[in-house]
């Protein structure tokens, strides 16, 4: 095991990186637009919202991957992995996250959505600047937790052509003969990624204001 | 019956069986303090409620300076209103809750200043120097940067009442302003109260607090099993109290000192 090689390991953790935070931030904002389908009190919105989020936690995201990159070629799509990897991760975290809001979303007090109506405010701007941040914040954890476990299962997006660190490890593995250094390597830097996330994540929590009284 | 800010004509609301108003009728002048008086139960909450369509009654009508509220009159008889109709109605009422129902992500100033920017659409400076003056009138200005969970409930409730003042309302709507707060509190925001009372605006407040209704109602209306037994002013309801209905509320009150004597 070299510098070098370690060094290998660290780019492609760069990539790792890049994808997970890309897909935690595009799910969540597509989760947040599931959970107003899903409260839209219209039938056939929230019906395909639910539809949504039970596919996607449903279906392991190893299939959803290799269905999304074998499904688009077959419409006439010609993505990059980059983007293939994007989309599929997003989707899947966003019925997770979605899930995870809606707790959030019923928790907030009837109270505050009644001084937001009575502030003028319409149905659409209660759940923009009102639901929704309260609603953030009251889930902040599970959503953390959740972006954790997206940053580990981007090692699935090999299968759809990335070259990430689990991907740059097995490459590295074969050529070297050195697996058990390596994967250990990998491992350890998937491990600190996490710890400064649990940790920033952490010190966010404590600065967030308040959160609505029980 | 112009001078009315508000006219209750024979409403009545129940929550599936439970009747919980029948056949109020009630005008509260402009410019003048309406307090409701009643046991637990009684129906204080949600005859406010109706007023601004919180909650919606099951017969009889509610005027907003002379335009029902929640319906628009029409050739074919009554038809609810839209949403938007509805905003427009209730931009006349301000209303501020027995717990506070600040929104907790934003500061006091963020409070006062969110309807002044995303209903009235103000830029942002403009709104907060006309939210920091709300602010400056319930005594809060150094606190504007605080969040509701860094403030007292007395300051909270003052923030809660500076929020409903900014958009300027002809009516403010007050549901038991002070029971959620340690009594030692609650008189900076009776002052505050009073002070509003003062300058002329049309007030209906729910309220525990017989003193408060005594020295500042000009008419004192008491509720009781949803009925409203009578209306009056201070003096004739709390000096010589001739129901047993509110003798009997009336004792509690004085059990706890808190009857203040005319
Ligand atoms: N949303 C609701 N659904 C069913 N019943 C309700 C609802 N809101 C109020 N009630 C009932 O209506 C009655 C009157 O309630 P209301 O809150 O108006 O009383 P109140 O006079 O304000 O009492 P308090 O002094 O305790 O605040 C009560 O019996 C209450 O249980
Ligand atoms: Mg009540």
């Amino acid at each position: 095991m070299t510098w070098h090689l370690f060094q290998l390991l660290l780019q492609a953790s760069l990539m790792t990186i890049f994808v997970s935070v890309l897909s935690i931030f595009a799910g969540l904002a597509l989760a947040v637009v599931l959970s107003a389908l899903r409260m839209s009190g219209n039938r056939w919105m929230a019906g395909g919202a639910v539809l949504f989020i039970s596919f996607f936690r449903g279906v392991p995201l190893l299939v959803q991957l290799l269905l999304i990159f074998n499904l688009l070629p077959v419409i006439g799509i010609t993505l990059p992995s980059l983007a293939t990897a994007i989309i599929g991760l997003s989707l899947s975290t966003a019925a997770y996250q979605a899930e995870n809001l809606r707790g959030g979303f019923e928790g907030v007090p009837i109270g505050l959505i009644e001084s937001a109506e009575m502030a003028g405010f319409s149905r659409m701007q209660t759940f923009v600047y009102i639901r929704t941040p309260i609603a953030l914040r009251m889930t902040f954890p599970a959503l953390v937790n959740e972006a954790i476990l997206i940053l580990k299962a981007s090692s699935l997006v090999s299968v759809v052509g990335m070259v990430e660190l689990t991907k740059m490890a097995q490459n590295l593995a074969a050529s070297t003969y050195q697996p058990l250094p390596i994967f250990a390597s990998a491992g350890l830097i998937y491990l600190v990624i996490n710890l400064i996330v649990a940790f920033a994540a952490r010190r966010a929590e404590d600065a967030l204001p308040g959160l609505p009284a029980k | 019956m112009t001078d009315s800010a508000i006219s209750i004509r024979n409403v009545s609301k129940q929550f599936g069986d439970t009747v919980v108003l029948r056949d109020i009728n009630l005008e509260v002048p402009k410019g003048q303090v309406s307090c409701l008086i009643g046991p637990s139960g009684s129906g204080k909450s949600t005859l406010l409620r109706c007023m601004a369509f919180l909650e919606e009654a099951n017969a009889g009508t509610i005027l907003i300076e002379g335009e029902p509220m929640g319906f628009v009159e029409g050739p074919n008889g009554r038809r609810r209103q839209t949403a938007a109709e509805l905003r427009v109605a209730r931009s006349k009422i301000g209303m501020v809750f027995q717990q506070f129902n600040l929104w907790p992500h934003m500061t006091a100033l963020g409070n006062v200043s969110a309807s002044l920017r995303r209903v009235r659409k103000m830029p942002r400076k403009e709104a907060e120097d006309k939210a920091m003056a709300q602010l400056e009138k319930v005594d809060l200005a150094p606190r504007a940067h605080h969040y509701p969970s860094q403030l007292s409930g007395g300051q909270q409730q003052r923030v809660a009442i500076a929020r409903a003042l900014a958009l300027d309302p002809v009516i403010m709507l007050f549901d038991e302003p002070t029971s959620a707060l340690d009594p030692e509190l609650t008189g900076e925001v009776l002052n505050v109260m009073r002070a509003l009372a003062e300058e002329g605006m049309t007030m209906v407040v729910v309220t525990h607090e017989i003193g408060f209704a005594a020295s500042v109602g000009h008419k004192v209306c008491f509720l009781d099993h949803g009925k409203l037994l009578f209306h009056d002013t201070p003096q004739k309801v709390f000096a010589a109290p001739r129901n047993p209905r509110l003798e009997q509320f009336l004792d509690t009150y004085l059990d706890r000192g808190a009857f203040l004597v005319q």
